[in-house]
């Protein structure tokens, strides 16, 4: 990380004084650019073991076959848990919540900084919050929905209703943002506030209205204890979808993002991406929301791209960065939370700003800004 | 049914004779709420024209620049892009767009210069692969501004005269036979501004059509070839000469505007 901060400052001195050393720039970018992706490798390839991992844990509530395999296959995560309690020195990474936790948590980590980046520089920063507290009023709705049917009320079937509610709000609001002068974050303040009212009120009155038992400060504030087998698999599905639609969005996304009046006229349908993409914001709140909390959600969308922002020098890094940011900050939060027995949320979250704070301290990014004009 | 057929044909025929203009406005007027921004204007600008829009400070120039190339459209009268009306033209590849302040977007995103020209090719590609068709483009309009050097830099360590050879590039990576540029100058020094329109000369010459916005009237005049002068309705239009020669900057920025003893 020094080596590469060393490289950084050089690199842009030397464009300031456009008197670039074309051979060492190449060298160090070479050196840079690869280790990216060697940690981007890495990142892939945890996310599909734990991508398994949910397989494997769906696969062991059926009878027969399926069910043997799918027992062995979560036992080895166990196993593997235990040689990282032994490694740490604790007694828990074997148990099946947290490994759940930790599924969710590198899939998390995955979709949200994803799709965080082109948020962040469509200065939709505040959406996301916005979205995670609509999500919240989902839950509530979800409890209602859940009671006057006669479900069992599980974390999977209240995040299926938030994520069904979320996506409705984020299509409102982005109606609402087209059909109104107003500047653009005031709908964005007013929908906040109006869900989460929507959500105090329905969880108050469905409370006494029907007996299914709801842990609203989980919700709030992230709790790996509510990471039910089901949670963790509608995680999963998200993340894939997600992150299948980004690759195949990619281009169309990037240049919205960039230069929404050039996509335009470029004959782009700007309207539906933009749709899509707050609809795939709602989807990667409304599966961020057990393990960070609808207060922190935001901040796993925000927080990596924005850290990103300082060192990368391309788009294409820029979603590279993002990613290994938000993975580091949620293994590094969670396994602090794990030993310092706090809530996960708030360390993820913590890790994050401090791989922030980090970025901006060795880009200087703003300063050649500045001078360079 | 014949008489359909026939009525079919004979459109058709009248349009192939019809020679199609890059740029056509009959009779435009557009408002925001009650406010007219622009009124009944047509022009029209032939392919391989290079136009000047010229007019003082809110005088409907980038409204109309706008409708020109079918981001908005008009409350009465029609415009048409290569002969198709602009609200249905799709060719989204012949039109390259540089909205005004534009190139600031890099300041805060971290984007390459080639991946700013490869966006030229992203109507090409739609939703499949970006091939070595695509990549080839990009390099060729990256040496015709001559920045294949700066081809990695991100953005913002660029000067105002590189970003708007980075965005003319974008529209020649894209084959665009229009461009649409609105103020492109604003920010850039004296010596890029004039090698930025010694480029768009060049551009023109090879026979790019090219429309755009200039409050400088004395380098607009010295590059364009026609010059459409406008304060909410046109006041002159007409090629450079007859623009000099007319009275029809006195008349759009008000006689007693300051401007004028200047460039009188």
């Amino acid at each position: 990380m020094s080596q590469d901060t060393a490289d950084q400052t050089d690199e842009s001195a030397d464009t300031l004084a456009d008197d670039v050393g074309p051979n060492r720039l190449l060298s160090s970018g070479r050196l840079r650019s690869g280790l990216e992706y060697l940690g981007l490798g890495v990142t892939g390839a945890l996310a599909v073991a734990m991508l398994a991992l949910v397989v494997f844990d769906w696969l062991q509530t059926f009878p027969g076959t399926p069910g043997a395999v799918g027992e062995t296959g979560f036992e080895a995560y166990e196993s593997a848990g235990r040689v990282v309690d032994s490694l740490l020195g604790t007694n828990v990474f074997w148990v099946s919540t947290t490994l759940r936790a930790v599924a969710t948590g590198v899939l998390v980590g995955v979709m949200a900084p994803l799709v965080g980046a082109f948020l962040v520089h469509r200065q939709m920063a505040l959406i996301g919050e916005t979205l995670a507290h609509t999500a919240f009023a989902g839950v509530a709705v979800g409890v209602v929905v859940a009671g006057a049917l006669g479900l069992s009320g599980s974390a999977g079937q209240l995040l299926l209703v938030a994520l069904v509610v979320s996506a409705a709000a984020a299509l409102g609001l982005q109606w609402l943002t087209a059909h109104t002068d107003t500047y653009g974050d005031v709908p964005i303040a007013i929908t906040l506030a109006g869900s989460f009212a929507v959500a105090t009120l329905v969880i108050s009155w469905g409370e006494g209205a029907f007996p299914v038992a709801i842990d609203i400060r989980a919700f709030l504030f992230g709790d790996s204890a509510i990471i039910t087998a089901g949670g963790a698999r509608l995680v999963a599905v998200l993340t894939v979808v997600v992150v299948a639609l980004v690759v195949v969005n990619y281009k169309q996304f990037l240049f919205i993002t960039f230069d929404e009046q050039a996509a335009r006229v470029a004959r782009l349908n700007v309207g539906w991406y933009n749709s899509l993409l707050v609809v795939m914001t709602a989807v990667v709140v409304v599966g961020s929301m057990q393990i960070l909390g609808v207060i922190l959600v935001a901040g796993m969308l925000v927080i990596p791209s924005a850290a990103a922002s300082q060192l990368a020098g391309s788009f294409r890094e820029l979603l590279v960065l993002s990613v290994l940011f938000g993975q580091v900050s949620v293994l590094a939060g969670l396994v602090f939370a794990l030993l310092a027995d706090l809530p996960n949320g708030g360390a993820i979250i913590l890790a994050g700003v401090c791989i922030y704070l980090a970025a901006v301290a060795v880009s200087g990014r703003s300063a050649g800004q500045l001078s360079v004009h | 049914m014949p008489d359909i057929i026939t009525l079919f044909t004979i459109e058709q025929i009248v349009q192939n004779r019809e020679h199609v203009s890059a740029v056509e406005l009959n009779d435009v007027t557009f408002g925001y709420g009650d406010t007219v921004a622009v009124e009944g204007v047509s022009l029209s600008v032939e392919e391989g024209e290079f136009l000047g829009i010229l007019g003082p400070n809110g005088s409907g120039k980038t409204t109309l620049l706008h409708l020109m190339i079918g981001l908005k459209q008009p409350n009465r009268g029609v415009v048409r892009l290569f002969g198709q009306r602009a609200a249905e033209f799709e060719d989204g590849e012949r039109v390259g767009y540089v909205a005004q302040r534009a190139t600031d977007r890099g300041d805060a995103m971290p984007i390459s210069v080639r991946e700013t020209v490869l966006m030229g090719r992203f109507p090409h590609a739609g939703h499949s692969r970006i091939g070595g068709e695509d990549r080839a483009a990009v390099e060729r309009a990256l040496d015709r501004v001559g920045i294949t050097d700066l081809a990695d830099r991100p953005i913002d360590r660029l000067s105002g005269g590189q970003r708007q050879r980075t965005f003319i590039a974008r529209a020649l990576a894209a084959e665009a036979d229009l461009l649409a540029l609105d103020e492109p100058t604003v920010g850039v020094d004296v010596d890029s501004r004039t090698a930025f329109y010694d480029l768009l000369d060049e551009l023109n010459a090879e026979g790019m059509t090219i429309v755009l916005i200039e409050h400088d009237v004395d380098i607009l005049t010295t590059h364009v070839d026609t010059v459409a002068c406008l304060n909410r309705r046109l006041y002159h239009h007409g090629d450079t000469a007859s623009f000099l020669e007319s009275d029809a900057i006195e008349e759009a920025y008000g006689r007693r505007s300051g401007v004028l003893d200047h460039h009188v």
